[in-house]
């Protein structure tokens, strides 16, 4: 191949210049987990996230500058670090051993349990007290490089999308969210603990946005007594977080469907959108991918149901005197809303499911029950046929360790930016369903423009192949769409339209391919 | 079982598989010397430029043929023999049919220039010209200049292909602003403008004399018409126009004009030989369309309607109102109905024109000057929404009508800004009027009650 030349691929003197700035700044990290003691930490802290991120922003201007407005991704598939090649896979093994350091070695980062911090960890401790007043964590660690990440990579984005104002709109509200409410507001409320604002309690530290089931662990006994001590501003957190999953995202997710959370507000979307964004198109979009997807994201919604039931339940009591909410009518109220939710689904939306999606409702709402029954029927001591602590372990490494960070992140430059919302999250599956059947979101396809290129697909993060939609002239309505606007946006022919319209003809499966006279049509769309 | 033989795995021939295959339970085989899958033709420019690979613009996954019980038969057709109902494959092979459905496309136009078949020198259409530009311009070292000759669509995208790996790029257009023929002038000089601003040596009123020739026999330059300026380049990209690529059934009996000759029922003048896409010829024009319409969607349309027929519901190719849309580099285009352009234009067809005062914005709407009855728009980097235009157009609506709902028709992503009062305001001021915009309503543009 050599002997005809290969198409350009480098990257420029100035780029490469800002790779090494962004490079060095990481090497002082990198370098103070390796033990080296930075007499100035704050000094050497500052130096080394400025660095970081003058390099990421150095890099995009190079890339960007001088380029009139409109899409940029000539050459994606020719660079090995975007197209599964070899910088790919580095990038990948790099950002994955990270995490695994992150999540089961933090003391190799330099965290002391009971004494003064060491390593990398240290040198973050004058920003955390500067915060929160107290020492750094790995945790505060990985928030403040996970901001980081957000804030400079989200004004690449922006500035790739300049000339498009729903992805530069939904990139701010996604770097507020993270710098705000993730990273700051969390940091301030931890100065309030001990004080009479909270009546002498202490609050767990709660991410607001962060809303059940992906924050898997908000109801667990420590927060939950964390909570009711903390007098009436921990009970209204606590009422907070039952009333963001019950009340606002369902009806956020039925009037804006829910690109809302995902692509305008999560910190997992925000990383996504913005760190991940070069890898977009890693997604696999066969059919087969699509099978998997849904069976891992459903199963991990049961997982995520029995085991959160399982642990609230451990703590509850059973003398009805003490507190009305008992270990009994708990899980008699979960059994009833699990029924609810689903008799509504099978009455009413019953068409709009396949055949399989059905099969799959049947079985897991079936097992659930079942489970319940047994449990009453079983006597005391365990939940289920579980031991709840063991149920709450298994998820907390395999989902949310494992999934989450380790593969859904690390994995970005092979699987794609959003293989951890696709595959894994529950939340993103819970308002999947809703969105499937009660949203009036929808992508619209414009009639008969369409050219059947493959952008749109190609550049979908979730894998949904929307070509196969928008070439019949139907609309897209997929559980999975967290809206994030890049179909639309790389659509040569202004086929694709996000928007929210009547629920009335929302999914539209007739082939209305307009520009053929309407007697064919009918005949076409006869089956 | 009745054996139906599609040439051609295009768009055309490719939706009537689809949808013969809906209807039937026929054999289906499609013959194709240019891949082994169906690949979306107008996407091929991406694959050059590195936003796709060339997998991901086939639109099926390749178990779907199988799986549909469409055979896929690579192979080039020599002849057609119309008598024994037989195609020659690859001078040896022969293959029956029971009905015949030829969509073999188009081939790039060539006029006969002095050199015109060098090494070097190419079309952009097929497959083979995209692997063979991978050769002629691998990048800025190889070709150090491209010469495009022909100022159309193809020709613009050609030269966005190249500028996107940095080769810098003369394009000589014979006519005096870019695709005037079609475009009105205040597009086309907007285009004219975006060119320059993508660095493209834009040659206007320009016309290539011959290509030159080095020792090798390879491209060396070209020499232009008018000032016999000599420009040296290492690649010449032919776009002017394409051509119906039937020059296989020249003894075959089948009627050929410049394509294959077809009535409304894309039947030739033999039995059971039918033709459709680019390289069928309707023998009267419909309606204002040309006679052979060589465009991704009028290709689908026939594939639709012949399937229709030959599952035994005889069906007229009656294709709704036109549209169309392209790319030029950034800037989007779509047209719904007639709008010409000065040269093509007859008497009663008036034009309102709008520019954004800074952005590469415009739109251009034709009326009829007596009855102010809506014939059609061009926009230039606002989405419409093909629905309404379709729609408006049906019912008959007013220019007024469309300038006081314009909000409705717009398809531009959320938070985008609006030009509808910028728009309607000079419409006012040209025409002496004073309407007012109507509020975009959901109510109107999905028609509830």
């Amino acid at each position: 191949m050599a002997l005809t030349g290969q198409p350009p691929k480098e990257i420029n003197l100035n780029q490469k210049l800002a790779s090494i700035t962004g490079m060095l700044g990481l090497t002082v990290l990198l370098l103070a987990s390796f033990g080296v003691n930075f007499q100035n930490k704050g000094l050497w802290l500052t130096v080394s996230l400025g660095m970081i991120t003058a390099g990421i922003l150095w890099f995009s201007y190079e890339q960007y500058k001088g380029k009139s407005a409109g899409i940029k991704n000539d050459g994606v598939w020719f660079k090995s670090l975007t197209n599964l090649g070899f910088w790919g896979w580095i990038a990948g093994l790099s950002i994955t051993t990270f995490y695994f350091i992150l999540y089961f070695f933090p003391k190799y980062l330099g965290l002391v349990e009971g004494g003064d911090n060491k390593g990398v960890i240290a040198l973050f401790d004058p920003l955390s007290k500067a915060l929160s007043g107290n020492p750094a964590s790995q945790w505060f660690v990985y928030g403040a490089l996970y901001t980081i990440a957000i804030l400079a990579f989200g004004i690449k984005f922006m500035w790739k999308y300049r000339h498009n104002r729903y992805e530069r709109l939904r990139t701010m509200s996604v770097m507020f969210f993270q710098t705000a409410f993730a990273f700051i507001i969390p940091e301030l409320m931890a100065r309030l603990n001990g004080t009479s604002v909270l009546n002498g309690g202490s609050l767990p530290y709660y991410d607001l946005k962060n809303i059940w089931p992906l924050n898997y662990y908000n109801f667990e006994g420590y927060r939950i007594k964390g909570f009711l001590s903390s007098g009436d501003i921990g009970f209204a957190m606590l009422i907070f977080g039952i009333v963001s999953i019950f009340v606002i995202t369902p009806f956020l997710t039925y009037k804006y469907g829910k690109r809302w959370y995902c692509s305008w507000v999560c910190g997992c979307g925000g990383l996504a959108e913005t760190a991940g964004d070069s890898f977009r198109q890693l997604s696999d979009k066969t059919v087969k991918a699509w099978n998997v997807e849904r069976w891992i994201i459903h199963s991990v919604i049961v997982f995520v149901t029995l085991m959160t039931t399982a642990v609230i339940y451990s703590y509850l009591g059973n003398d009805s005197s003490k507190y009305w909410l008992t270990k009994s009518t708990f899980l008699i109220g979960v059994a009833a809303l699990l029924t609810a939710v689903f008799a509504w689904v099978m009455l009413f939306k019953r068409d709009q499911l396949k055949k399989d999606a059905q099969y799959g409702a049947i079985g897991y709402f079936v097992i659930i029950i079942s489970l319940i029954l047994i449990h009453f029927y079983s006597g005391e001591g365990n939940v289920f046929l579980f031991k709840s602590g063991a149920l709450r372990k298994n998820y907390s490494f395999l989902i949310g360790s494992i999934f989450s960070g380790v593969i859904g992140t690390g994995f970005y430059p092979i699987f794609g930016n959003r293989a951890w919302c696709r595959f894994g999250c529950p939340m993103a599956g819970i308002m999947g369903f809703q969105q499937r059947l009660f949203s009036k979101f929808r992508i619209t396809t414009n009639g008969g423009q369409c050219i059947s290129c493959g952008n749109c697909s190609t550049y979908c993060e979730m894998g949904i192949d929307v070509r196969a939609y928008a070439q019949k002239g139907e609309n897209i309505v997929r559980s999975s769409c967290v809206g994030c606007g890049i179909c639309s946006a790389v659509c040569p022919r202004g086929v694709l339209k996000l928007e929210n319209g009547p629920l009335e003809g929302r999914i539209d499966s007739n082939q209305v391919l307009l520009g053929n006279d309407v007697d064919l049509m009918n005949l076409v769309n006869q089956k | 079982m009745e054996n139906i033989v599609i040439i051609g795995n295009g768009i055309a021939g490719i939706s009537a598989a689809r949808h013969i295959r809906k209807l039937s339970d026929k054999r289906i085989v499609i013959v194709s010397a240019e891949t082994d899958y169906f690949f979306s033709r107008t996407a091929l420019m991406y694959v050059y430029m590195g936003h796709m690979k060339f997998e991901h613009i086939q639109p099926y996954e390749n178990w779907f043929w199988e799986k549909n019980r469409i055979d896929l038969v690579r192979g080039y057709v020599n002849k057609v023999d119309t008598e024994n109902k037989q195609l020659l494959l690859d001078g040896s092979r022969a293959l029956h049919y029971d009905k015949l459905i030829i969509a073999t496309g188009s081939k790039p136009n060539k006029f006969g220039w002095p050199g015109q078949d060098l090494h070097g020198v190419q079309g952009l259409y097929s497959k083979q010209d995209l692997d063979m530009l991978e050769i002629n311009a691998p990048n800025k070292e190889v070709c150090k200049r491209a010469v495009i000759v022909g100022g159309g669509l193809i020709g613009i995208e050609l030269a966005e292909m190249l500028r996107s790996r940095e080769i810098p790029v003369t394009f000589l257009v014979r006519e005096d602003s870019f695709w005037n023929g079609v475009l009105p002038n205040g597009e086309s000089q907007l285009i004219n403008e975006h060119i320059l601003e993508h660095h493209i040596d834009l040659r206007l009123g320009t016309n290539l004399k011959e290509i030159v020739a080095d020792a090798h026999g390879r491209v060396k330059s070209i020499i232009i018409q008018e000032t016999g300026e000599e420009i040296p380049c290492d690649m010449v990209g032919l776009t002017a126009g394409v051509t119906p690529n039937v020059g296989f059934l020249q003894d075959s009996g089948i009627e050929l004009g410049r394509g294959i000759k077809v009535n409304r029922f894309l039947e030739t003048n033999v039995k059971d030989v039918y033709a459709i896409g680019d390289c069928a010829e309707q023998h009267e024009p419909i309606g204002n369309r040309r006679p052979i319409e060589a465009v991704w969607y009028t290709g689908r349309m026939m594939g639709e309607t012949v399937a229709q027929t030959i599952c035994g519901n005889k069906l007229e190719y009656k294709p709704g109102h036109w549209f169309n849309s392209a790319k030029f580099l950034d800037i989007e285009y779509q047209t719904y109905g007639w709008v010409f352009s000065e040269r093509g234009k007859k008497e009663e067809e008036q034009h309102f024109h709008w520019r954004h005062a800074t952005e590469k914005l415009c739109i251009t709407m034709a009326y009829h000057k007596d009855s102010n009855l809506f014939l059609g728009i061009n926009t230039f980097g606002i989405r419409m929404r093909h629905e309404i235009f379709d729609r408006w157009l049906t019912e008959g609506r007013s220019a007024d009508y469309v300038m006081e709902h314009l909000a409705d028709a717009n398809f531009d992503p959320e938070f985008f800004k609006h030009h509808e009062k910028a728009i309607i305001s000079a419409y006012n001021k040209e025409m002496g009027k004073s309407l007012k915009p109507k509020k975009k309503s959901l109510k109107r543009i999905f028609q509830l009650t």
